[in-house]
């Protein structure tokens, strides 16, 4: 069900949603927390909000979408779009446009749509602000996600974070990497109990999950570590043997090797944007780790 | 609770330099290993071991080394044996099927055809997990799941120690699982456990109880001892009674073989239920590693002892036919394979007391059935009323007791059942419930028990599975009730579908309480 409420006020939308949801006998009880999605068009709007509302499975959630495109020009002006039930996943989506002046005050526009108690996460699924934390969208947030991965120059767009990092800032090309990371770490369980001398992350120079990944392991190892452009492929070098995990550009199964022990294949597919989102909604505190990996990235030698 | 499967083989001072407990996100993958699976022609292999391993590899907890081998009479290949746990998988498996994942997890099958006393067969099993390990990887690490009758432990025990598969080089594991039944009674189920310790170390033997894989289950845990809220009333000032109930819908067609003689208190009331009763009436645990989980369990099982006299606090039933919702079914004498004078009962109810400071004067009434009007497991707290109301009697008529329900399944969650008034101008105080639903609050597909059990097993993680102790210590507590129903009398007969014997409901009035419709 999508319902349009153009040039409206937040009162009238807080009333619409009551309606629905009286009609139906449905409860926002259940919620268990408010995803802010925070964008400057509507390129990714779509896209975004099927994301969020597959993540909504496992993290059911009242989502809404802020549209803040033309600040410029014109009288200040609100245009929503609530949409529920088959067009809204576990979760009610309320889409906000704002015009004028007012797209200079989202926060204030989303204040109203705050569901009591639960926690808020912000998420800027392309462009996001140098410093999430102080943004007024991300200071209502306890979580802010950004996703280095849809900038426009995505490496730098990941480095840029370390200089506007607070404690509760994460970025979904870190989650994208979880499954590589754990795969190296399991792989280190195993003997030879050894420490790892040198590192090389190498990849497509537009993907920032490798840069990050570089950066964590930069952060937990005494030694170089590299980022290459080229083959997808880590390599982690010890006294003696390598560890390396690969798999081809497109493919959807890597290769574990390891020094005289047989080849083992790992289904390990790239992870879509809303399994991503799903996994840093799971945890809602701050993700120290993440910190740390940025603060690693300084010491990443790019060849 | 983490840390231990991987640490076990570690040298002192070695760190993961990629691992920091404050890493969450990382999930904790097993480390090479194969599992071989006995009885893999069963129906449990079928419903729950086969999906829960595939669903594991789905979920990216396998090792990419992992090995699964069938161990059975049939005479089957190993494509044949995977065509079996594909049929399993498709069908009974949680999350969807991609054809990579099945891909990687088909190419580590084996079978091995042979019966259980055939040397030459466990010759052939000693073989083929060498193989594996040479050509997969599986690092000579194996878990034995014995999905077979407890009759059969001993000679499969045996084989496996005489193969040397038991008791593996340093460095590496050998585990086994085992399923209930436990035993029959204290005496069987100590001569078992000196069957199995005899060849594997009691810290090698997982005995699997599914219900404490269960997330409400150890949900239990969360809402006991991280709330400050329920903590001060969990006790005799506050508790009147509680009741545990596991009620099952299904009825017995087709497995006279495992149930008659056996019965429902030996097949629930001794591992399930027990379970529950220990989790809800244990003190806090020092800390939540297995040890002190285990010592707050053993301390709570040894001060529970039945009430008195046996003939007035138990009830036993035996389904007779009847109307199962919208079917009409047959009664247990009826059903294929059991005696037309069957004494089994399939109904079970027992009444216990905790002597223990907070515990001292509530009575813990358990029952189990087959038949009854609806699936459904729960643990429900009900509270005494309060003992002065400043309303007349007939503001209160529909008021009963309080009550906090732990739903354990179906529909995952938490009620809690109190007085409101009734809107309007008169002042009716009714009951009212207010409910946490599991489902609809977290991940709509939280892992299934075996799921995360198998996982703890292959990480060595025993935090969830029941030791020697408490196995002995239930059947200490249950054997007086089966020698009293032995010597006399025999189930009281019960319509399907309906809630149980009379005798369960009187054995309650007698005390002024009644069963709760759950």
């Amino acid at each position: 069900m999508i319902i349009e409420l153009p040039n409206t006020t937040t009162t009238a939308i807080n009333k619409k949603l009551n309606a629905i949801r009286e009609q139906v006998g449905a409860a926002t009880t259940g919620r268990v927390l408010t995803l802010i999605i925070a964008l400057e068009t509507d390129a990714l709007l779509d896209e975004s909000i099927a994301a969020a509302n597959i993540a909504s499975q496992e993290h059911p959630s009242r989502v809404i979408a802020v549209v803040s495109g033309d600040a410029e020009g014109g009288d200040s002006r609100l245009d929503a779009e609530v949409r529920m039930f088959g067009d809204a996943g576990a979760s009610e989506v309320v889409v906000l446009r704002l015009h004028g002046p007012l797209a200079g005050h989202a926060d204030a526009v989303v204040v109203p749509f705050l569901l009591p108690d639960i926690p808020v996460v912000a998420w800027w699924p392309d462009v996001a602000p140098a410093s999430p934390a102080t943004d007024p969208l991300g200071a209502l947030a306890l979580r802010r996600i950004t996703d280095a991965t849809n900038a426009p120059d995505p490496r730098a767009a990941i480095n840029s974070r370390r200089d506007g990092y607070t404690a509760g800032d994460t970025d979904l090309s870190w989650s994208r990497i979880t499954y590589w990371r754990a795969l190296l770490a399991s792989a280190l369980d195993q003997p030879p109990y050894e420490p790892i001398r040198s590192a090389v992350v190498s990849g497509l120079a537009t993907e920032p999950a490798l840069d990050i990944l570089a950066g964590w392991l930069a952060s937990r190892i005494d030694g170089p570590v590299r980022r290459a452009v080229g083959e997808l492929k880590i390599e982690l070098l010890r006294d003696t043997e390598t560890v390396s995990l690969s798999r081809p550009q497109d493919g959807v199964t890597a290769t574990l090797r390891r020094t005289e022990k047989p080849d083992a294949l790992v289904p390990l597919p790239r992870r879509v944007t809303a399994e991503c989102l799903a996994e840093d909604l799971r945890r809602l505190d701050p993700d120290a780790v993440y910190g740390a990996a940025l603060t690693g990235l300084e010491e990443v030698e790019y060849l | 609770m983490a840390g231990a499967g991987a640490a076990r083989n570690t040298p002192s001072g070695w760190q993961n330099p990629l691992r920091d407990k404050r890493d969450k996100r990382l999930p904790r993958i097993a480390g090479p290993c194969g599992v071989v699976i006995f009885g893999v022609t069963g129906d449990l292999a079928r419903r729950k071991l086969m999906p829960a391993i595939y669903d594991l590899a789905n979920r990216g907890l396998l090792p990419a080394t992992f090995a699964l081998v069938g161990f059975a009479r049939r005479d089957w290949a190993d494509e044949d044996f995977a065509d079996v746990v594909y049929q399993a998988v498709k069908e009974h498996a949680r999350t969807p099927f991609r054809q990579v994942v099945w891909d990687r997890l088909a190419s580590g099958f084996r079978f091995v055809t042979g019966t259980f006393d055939d040397d030459e067969a466990f010759a052939r099993l000693a073989q083929t997990l060498e193989e594996l390990d040479a050509e997969r990887g599986t690092g000579g690490n194996h878990a034995f799941y014995l999905s077979i009758p407890p009759g059969a432990f001993p000679v499969v025990c045996e084989k496996l120690h005489s193969t040397g598969l038991a008791r593996p080089r340093d460095g590496r594991w050998s585990r086994v699982v085992i399923e209930k039944p436990f035993g029959h009674d204290l005496t069987s189920a100590v001569e078992l456990n000196s069957v199995v310790n005899s060849v594997f170390p009691e810290e090698s033997v997982f005995r699997i109880d599914h219900y404490l894989g269960k997330e409400t289950v150890q949900n239990i845990l969360a809402l006991r001892f991280a709330n400050q809220l329920f903590d001060p009333i969990w006790n005799a000032h506050y508790v009147d009674h509680v009741q545990i109930t596991m009620a099952e819908d299904i009825g017995l067609g087709g497995r006279a073989g495992y149930y008659d003689g056996i019965g429902a208190a030996r097949d629930v009331i001794q591992n399930h239920l027990l379970q529950l009763l220990a989790l809800t009436a244990m003190e806090e645990p020092v800390s939540f590693s297995p040890a002190e989980l285990q010592a707050e369990k053993i301390k709570v099982l040894s001060a529970t002892r039945l009430a008195q006299p046996l003939d007035e606090t138990t009830s036993r039933g035996q389904y007779a036919a009847g109307w199962q919702g919208g079917e009409r079914v047959v009664g247990l004498l009826d059903e294929e394979g059991f005696a037309h004078d069957s004494r089994t009962e399939t109904f079970a109810a027992i009444t216990l007391e905790v002597d223990t400071r907070r515990w001292a004067g509530v009575p813990f009434y358990l029952r189990t059935g087959k038949r009854l009007g609806r699936r459904v497991t729960e643990i429900a707290l009900v509270f005494k009323r309060a003992p002065h109301l400043p309303f007349d009697d007939t503001m209160t008529d529909e008021l009963g007791k309080n009550a906090l329900v732990i739903r354990v399944q179906p529909d995952e969650g938490i009620t809690l059942r109190f007085g409101s008034k009734v809107p309007g101008h008169l002042m009716e105080v009714r009951d009212v419930n207010m409910d946490f639903s599991y489902g609809s609050t977290f991940s709509e597909d939280s892992p299934e028990a075996y799921e995360r059990l198998i996982l703890d097993v292959l990480l060595g993680e025993p935090s969830l599975f029941p030791v020697n102790a408490e196995v002995e210590l239930s059947w200490e507590i249950l054997d007086p009730v089966l020698e009293n129903w032995a010597e006399h009398g025999k189930p009281e007969p019960y319509v399907a579908g309906s809630w149980g014997p009379q005798s369960a409901f009187e054995m309650l009035e007698r005390s002024g309480r009644e069963w709760r419709r759950p």
